[in-house]
């Protein structure tokens, strides 16, 4: 085992017991970015951080790009990308559920943020044949989100700022709206930290089964979450107890289905299967429910996590032939094979005769027409119910594939409710004096629901930057 | 299905790299993976020779341990790597070397001095051994040049046809499922470009990951003073011998003379590039590390130091009593590096100069990947 690869023994930084001007609490990039920010303007700044040092940046380190408006090329991104288009894409992501001031502003200031990012050592890389369709609009992290967090840590670490690793933050003393200091626990000690101000920057709640349970019931059991286990939503929890304003739909989440084999948490990026659309999707009684020739992947693709989590035992499975094997991305575990769609049934565990009859069904439904994985082409079935628009080809050439999949939760939507300057509003309307939020503990006030590739990575560093910027501005004073 | 535990673990982590695909801007190693939707054995140890095992994948890996899916690239293609050196040797019964290279090449070694030794006393007797020999042509007092000639010649040829074989073998392996044809003189040259910069030890840009996760560039540098200290080395023996065959001048030249003058430059960067490189080694965080070969690595750098400061101990003392032991220890040094270089550490340069070319070559043809990559999604 690596010497890097294990926290090394929690060491408090000395000073420890002194007040500090910013406490920021999350390890992310929008925590990072914060305390850059914050120690860039002469603050004294600590992080703590509730993961080990493995784990640390909760969401960030399975990320992968950054979204950023940008007037011209340059050497990783392809070509103009306005606010104003960036502004339609949020819109008919969210539908409308954004904040259009903060959502206007983020997009502004994201404009800064491919130069900053180089500035703290993150590296980028020029756009690849297989990602050309996001070189345009998403800057990408050389050697995706870990790569860059590392860069981040190192340069918080050479500028001065404190980090401590598994540190979790069970209490935060907050009066009126105002923050005096956190309770953290660190190697079983209990530690009281004072600070000026407080940046949250601690993440969604997408690992608290429980607390997802309080919205989907018993189902959420059988959810896969794919990032760490370390996102457990205290802070949020500590902070909406505590009088701050709510904001974003709290039963919505990022949902997508993945392959239903994925560890319970953390499988991270490469649990995805891209082959809905080449197939169909049945769940554990054989039964099609959807159109899966709706859009193309990834576009329709964070629809199928809430699709399979209302069907039985949240489980469904993906059926493919030959045909479409080679079209889709290798996946982390291998496509179930077999030499004849009753074959296939008995190894996934369905019925055969009745995945034969719904795969005869479909089969007798598709209709002539010119294959084109890449348009909205024209292979679509007739007398079905429910339809399949578009790349619908028969399935008929063995051997043919099967993927069980199941909800992989991304990240909530619940969160703080922030101003321009990222201070925590308060249920009575007003700002809190001196806390401040950023990242996906906030990202509920831009983006209301749905996703567009890389825009938790904006939001979080650019009200990073900002909280960072005026928590300084006001340990100052 | 594969040959070794190795491989198969291989194939595991590629599985995984290939559904990631997010270090695909760090090296080779990645976007040659994803023209592959399989892993042949031959396609790993092709794969495992692109590998410049600066670490940068494990450092940036969100999978690497203590996550279950403990991927570490740089390890498991280090163990792929060292056991198809063994895989390819010729003639195959001396693969085995491979196992004990450390103390192979020490037997060797020792073996070699001592016959040079025992050779020039045979030759000559004592007494010449510790007289002291000037002027042109005062090293084939000790032995004839023709002998000379010979005996390295044949150790020398030895050693080639034996690295041509394996390479061959490894070349053939490694298109075993993109077989490219023709078109090898743009890529030997780009191959060529990108070995002689090392410009995949460079972390995607920042350097190797060594002790910690702060990348440092200290491995190149080692590197290169090796490299080319050792093609400046080789550069004065082959300058050495046209001077004796073109124009009839005998060794040992004057200091200021060319070939005394490459000897000495490409000595000392031999010396001082083995040596940071065996420091680096010792500290390298042992997660990136095969340990079960270290030996192999160790030996041939220790090889190769001893060539150098032999030769720069031959020079400095060439005027004195001790040159005749010197020089018997020196030739026993390089004839034993010769007898050994197709059966250790010397084999990466061939093999990953090799995988470098069927990179080049498999990226001018602009095979297909199987799937796209896709956002963070």
């Amino acid at each position: 085992m690596s010497k890097n690869s294990v926290s090394p023994a929690t060491r408090l930084p000395s000073g420890w017991d002194e007040r500090y001007d910013v406490l920021v609490v999350g390890g992310g990039n929008a925590a990072l970015c914060a305390a850059i920010t914050a120690r860039n303007a002469g603050s004294k700044v600590l992080v703590l951080e509730g993961a080990p040092k493995f784990y640390r940046g909760g969401n960030t380190r399975h990320t992968r790009n950054l979204r950023c408006a940008h007037d011209e090329a340059n050497e990783v991104l392809t070509g103009p990308y306005s606010e104003d288009e960036f502004w339609d894409d949020l819109m008919r992501v969210t539908g409308g559920q954004t904040n259009e001031e903060l959502a206007r502003h983020t997009i502004s200031e994201s404009r800064e943020l491919w130069d900053w990012m180089n500035e703290q050592g993150v590296r980028f890389q020029p756009p690849l044949g297989g990602t050309l369709s996001l070189g345009r609009t998403n800057a990408f992290f050389l050697g995706g989100g870990r790569a860059m967090l590392n860069a981040l840590y190192l340069r918080a670490e050479k500028l001065g700022v404190d980090i401590v690793y598994d540190a979790m933050v069970t209490d935060l003393e907050i009066e009126d709206g105002h923050f005096n200091s956190a309770t953290v626990e660190v190697d079983g000690t209990s530690h009281t930290i004072r600070a000026a101000t407080l940046v949250t920057a601690a993440g969604g709640f997408e690992a608290n089964i429980d607390w997802l349970k309080e919205y989907w019931g018993e189902r959420a059991g059988n959810f896969l979450i794919r990032g760490t286990p370390y996102n457990k939503g205290s802070i949020l929890r500590l902070l909406l107890d505590r009088g701050v304003e709510p904001v974003g739909d709290p039963t919505q989440c990022h949902a997508v289905a993945i392959d239903a084999r994925s560890p319970q948490f953390d499988g991270g990026i490469v649990t995805r299967l891209d082959c809905v659309i080449f197939g169909v999707v049945v769940n554990n009684e054989c039964v099609r429910f959807y159109d899966e020739g709706e859009d193309f992947w990834p576009k329709r693709y964070a629809i199928w996590g809430r699709l399979v989590a209302d069907q039985p035992d949240q489980t469904a499975y993906i059926i493919i032939d030959s045909k479409a094997i080679s079209l889709v991305m290798p996946s982390v575990y291998p496509a179930i094979e077999a030499g004849s769609i009753g074959e296939l049934a008995g190894k996934l565990g369905l019925s055969a005769e009745r995945l034969e009859a719904t795969v005869a069904d479909y089969n007798a439904s598709v209709q002539p027409g010119d294959f084109d994985p890449n348009t909205l082409d024209d292979c679509h079935t007739e007398g079905l119910e429910p339809p399949k628009t578009h790349w619908a080809r028969t399935i008929d050439e063995p051997p043919f594939y099967g993927y069980p999949v199941r909800p992989g939760i991304t990240f909530t939507y619940l969160g703080t409710r922030v101003d321009k300057q990222a201070r925590i509003l308060m249920t009575d309307g007003k700002p809190s004096a001196n806390m401040y939020a950023a990242g996906e503990i906030m990202a509920g006030n831009v983006l209301g629901k749905g996703y567009i590739a890389g825009i938790g990575m904006t939001i979080g560093a650019v009200f990073g930057r900002i909280a960072g910027r005026e928590a300084a501005k006001h340990a100052r004073n | 299905m594969h040959a070794t535990d190795a491989l198969a673990e291989a194939d595991r982590q590629m599985t995984i790299c290939n559904a990631c695909r997010y270090c695909e801007g760090l090296c080779a190693v990645f976007p040659a993976m994803e023209k592959h939707r399989t892993f042949a054995d031959g396609d790993l140890n092709y794969l495992a020779n692109l590998c410049h095992s600066c670490g940068a994948c494990y450092q940036d890996c969100q999978f690497s341990t203590p996550h279950e899916f403990a991927v570490d690239v740089p390890r498991t293609l280090a163990k792929v790597r060292n056991d198809s050196y063994k895989t390819y040797a010729w003639p195959g019964f001396l693969a085995g070397l491979f196992d004990r290279n450390g103390l192979a090449i020490s037997i060797v070694a020792a073996l070699g001095v001592a016959a040079f030794i025992l050779g020039f006393i045979a030759f000559n007797d004592a007494d010449q051994l510790f007289a002291v020999h000037q002027g042109e042509g005062a090293f084939y007092r000790l032995m004839p040049h023709n002998a000379m000639i010979i005996l390295f010649g044949a150790a020398f040829a030895y050693a080639i046809l034996a690295l041509c074989m394996g390479c061959r073998a490894f070349w053939r392996d490694s298109n075993a499922v993109n077989a490219v044809i023709g078109d090898g003189r743009v890529s030997i040259w780009q191959a060529m470009k990108d070995a002689s910069t090392l410009r995949y030890l460079d972390g995607g840009g920042v350097g190797c990951i060594n002790e910690d996760e702060r990348p440092t560039d200290n491995r190149r540098l080692y590197h290169h003073l090796t490299f080319y200290g050792f093609l400046l080395c080789f550069g004065a023996t082959s300058m050495g011998t046209i001077y004796h065959y073109v124009f009839g001048w005998q060794a040992p030249y004057p200091w200021w003379d060319i070939p005394p003058m490459l000897g000495k430059v490409g000595g000392v960067g031999l010396v001082i590039g083995t040596v940071g490189l065996l420091a680096a080694k010792w500290r390298r965080d042992p997660a990136l590390v095969d340990e079960s070969k270290r030996g192999m690595d160790t030996a041939f750098l220790v090889m190769l130091f001893l060539t150098a400061a032999t030769g720069l101990a031959l020079h400095g003392l060439r005027s004195t009593p001790a040159m005749g032991m010197m020089l018997a220890i020196h030739l026993g040094v390089v004839f034993s590096l010769f007898l050994t270089m197709p059966y250790g550490k010397f084999v990466h340069g061939i093999y990953r100069f090799a995988a470098l070319t069927r990179y080049a070559m498999s990226n001018r043809h602009g095979f297909a990947k199987p799937g796209a990559s896709s956002s963070d999604s």
